[in-house]
């Protein structure tokens, strides 16, 4: 590793550190997949893969991937919930391993929500 | 770099590697590999939680779920249900001794929640031995901040204002100590950090060694820069190798970065940082005798003044902090003195690393603000008393720290209010003991470990601790006169008033604190041969109840010296003569027919 001569090196070290530990701190943009057994048989591992792949290439470290049970809606199963601070929970259903990248690129970065997949909204 | 969506912390600290962490993090290393998770999972090991009680600790983020005392066998479960499913493992969550209730999120227990982190912010939350998580967490943000943006002056000027004493024991203001070695003339000029942990259940400065040995050396550079040194020694015991080996590690990388070295970020200040591993004498943890052992002499104390900041390693300007204080600095030049100042008390500042001991349920490393009250230290973070007995005293300071009871328990901790009553803020060990402790044990035990450590360069430690001690044990063995209690007492002030150094100076406090807080207990060894915890054991006998013992033999089988007799017709009996009072038979016995008196 070179040398570390000024602030910036050090700023520059530390950004590239960041995903190292940014997974542990909170408050950030939460993407939740629903991983019981009905979701799993829907599809759903293979949906989480293609939502890290897409998160991955697109550099976006500030989003927590997390797993959960199942909640009872196992028609629509897989179901993704994206929770951005400050806004409302949107429950995405029936979703593909190709509607991933629309998910990231359309709600996460641009803040629109895909509504032809919404199945549900909580505050 | 591949994203990672969550994060698998097993500690592996001192106190979860001997209970086991690191089988639990092989067996989640093959797991992960066998669920082909090993690609979106990261396993992390960490230094110490803290709650060493619990451990092996195993932390899962972004949740933040504690898992604890978890075994091998639960790995695989863990990895199924939660990594997998999403799915809390619910028994193995932490449980809340009072009300039975689990709490699944780290932040939440009362532990933690209770707690104020400075010192510990890292430990048990990055991985002690890659740079890259330590520089994550603003890791040498606050040294290149010193180094590059303000003057030595300006420096120590912060330290000065925060209000930060040295957490060795004494409770020196920090800031001005640095002065006089700064002021101290000459060109070559040392800081040493005191890693000399040997208090008896004390661990407060391994942990931070362990678990997170940047925050050290990077303290050390701001005081380096502060102070004008350009060489530094850690002195630590080789009792700690986990300590040494990630030190070693840590500085490697620190060098390898070009923050250790000649000319640091391109600057004129150089700084070279070596370990020097002590054989663990405790007078070691003295400062002149530190140094001495560093030149490779003999480790005695030797008087001060001179001071090391004017005649310190090889006669050079020398300032000594120990590692608690060390880890403080980086976040006070990086937070401002304002901020530090504001946490604490009026006269002692900021927070204390406290290793929680004894009787306790929850025993393990809290960092506290000052000011907190004991009660809130054994009872909240402690979680109370071990098996629900009463409380009886809390040991603050160590083996020269003094015994507080019942009514020092609204007490805030801070220097000044522990020093009234006859404790010391010490580095930091809190020994709690319940109704069964015996207090005149108590002090021979901590009188017993003093007087081995005792180097024998001065007569009043050497002799008088040794004298002291005879008196105990003559006073425990039931032989003791109201004479001797006397002579205690007064060679107990002689040798605190007449010691070269602190090993002697505070060595008899366990005597002098519980002579004045449990008087009545040393009488009652004296005037009525008795031990009122029954912890004595030439003062208690063991006698079974004829009319109670139901003749099973369970007593006889378990005596280790066969000195039960009795059989199927016959109640069993002890031979006095020949009992050791070990009280294996009080504990086998179902019916409770054997009593100690």
């Amino acid at each position: 590793m070179p040398k570390i001569t000024s602030l910036e090196d050090l700023r520059k070290i530390k950004e590239q550190a960041k995903d190292l530990t940014s997974a542990r701190s909170g408050g950030k943009t939460r993407i939740i997949v629903g991983m019981g057994t009905c979701g799993i048989a829907a599809g759903a591992r293979d949906v989480m893969t293609a939502i890290l792949a897409e998160l991955d290439k697109r550099g976006l470290k500030e989003v927590t991937v997390e797993t959960t049970g199942c909640i009872g809606m196992c028609q629509k199963e897989p179901l993704v919930d994206v929770i951005r601070p400050g806004e409302p929970r949107i429950t995405y259903g029936n979703v593909e391993p190709k509607d991933a990248a629309r998910i990231v690129v359309e709600h996460l970065v641009n803040g629109n929500v895909v509504e032809d997949k919404v199945v549900g909204r909580t505050d | 770099m591949a994203l990672y969506r969550a994060h698998v912390l097993i500690c592996k600290g001192t106190g979860c590697t001997a209970s086991g962490g690191p089988s639990v993090y092989s067996a989640m290393q093959e797991e992960l590999k066998r669920r082909k998770l090993d690609r979106e999972i990261m396993l992390v090991e960490t230094g110490c939680h803290g709650m060493c009680e619990m451990g092996p600790i195993v932390v899962v983020y972004p949740e933040g779920a504690l898992y604890c005392r978890v075994t091998p066998e639960d790995v695989p479960e863990i990895v199924e249900e939660h990594l997998y499913k999403g799915r809390l493992v619910e028994r193995l969550l932490y449980t809340v001794p009072s009300e039975m209730t689990k709490i699944p999120h780290y932040r939440d227990i009362p532990f933690y929640s209770k707690q104020h982190r400075i010192v510990l912010r890292n430990c048990g939350y990055i991985n002690p031995e890659h740079i890259e998580e330590y520089i994550s967490r603003d890791g040498y943000q606050a040294f290149a901040k010193a180094l590059l943006e303000m003057t030595p002056e300006k420096t120590l000027e912060e330290v000065k204002n925060s209000g930060l004493r040295g957490r060795g024991g004494a409770g020196f203001p920090t800031g001005l100590k640095w002065e006089f070695a700064r002021k101290a003339p000459g060109d070559k000029k040392y800081i040493i950090c005191n890693a000399d942990e040997g208090d008896p259940g004390a661990f407060m400065d391994r942990s931070v060694l362990e678990g997170d040995p940047h925050s050290l050396i990077e303290g050390m550079l701001l005081g380096a820069y502060a102070i004008g040194a350009d060489e530094g020694y850690i002195y630590c015991r080789a009792e700690y190798p986990l300590a040494i080996k990630r030190l070693k590690n840590a500085i490697a990388q620190a060098e390898e970065l070009g923050l250790l070295g000649d000319r640091i970020m391109g600057t004129d200040f150089s700084f070279h940082l070596h370990i020097k591993e002590g054989a663990g004498a405790f007078v070691c943890g003295e400062e002149t005798a530190l140094m001495a052992s560093i030149e490779g002499k003999r480790g005695m104390p030797t008087p001060r003044p001179p001071f090391p900041a004017q005649h310190g390693l090889w006669g050079k300007p020398t300032n000594i902090n120990n590692v608690e204080t060390w880890a403080n600095v980086p976040q006070i030049i990086l937070n401002g003195a304002e901020w530090y100042s504001s946490i604490g008390t009026e006269k002692s500042k900021g927070t204390k690393v406290f290793a929680l001991t004894g009787k306790v349920k929850n025993t393990g490393l809290i960092e506290v603000p000052m000011g907190i009250t004991i009660r809130e230290i054994v009872f909240e973070l402690g979680g109370g008393i071990l098996n629900d007995k009463g409380f009886k005293a809390v040991q603050v300071g160590g083996p020269s720290g003094g015994c507080l009871t019942e009514e020092h328990l609204d007490l805030p901790v801070d220097y000044e209010s522990l020093t009234a009553a006859g404790a010391i803020m010490g580095s930091g060990g809190l020994v709690v003991m319940d109704e069964d402790t015996c207090m005149v044990d108590v002090s021979k035990f901590f009188l017993e470990f003093t007087q081995r450590e005792s180097c024998g360069k001065c007569v009043p430690c050497r002799e008088g601790t040794k004298q002291m001690l005879l008196l105990l044990e003559k006073i425990t063995r039931g032989e003791g006169t109201m004479e001797d209690l006397e002579t205690l007492e007064e060679l107990a002030q002689m040798v605190k008033r007449m010691s070269l150094c602190g090993l002697g100076q505070t060595a008899p406090n366990p005597v002098l604190t519980t002579l004045q807080y449990f008087r009545d207990e040393y009488e009652a060894h004296i005037k009525d041969r008795e031990c009122p915890a029954k912890a004595c054991a030439a003062l208690i006998a063991y006698t079974i109840d004829p009319e109670a013992c139901k003749k099973c033999g369970l007593c006889a089988k378990n005596c280790p010296v066969n000195c039960i007799s009795g059989d199927r017709q016959t109640p069993y009996k002890i031979d006095q003569e020949r009992c050791i009072k070990c009280g294996t038979c009080l504990e086998v016995c179902p019916f409770n027919a054997v009593h100690k008196d």
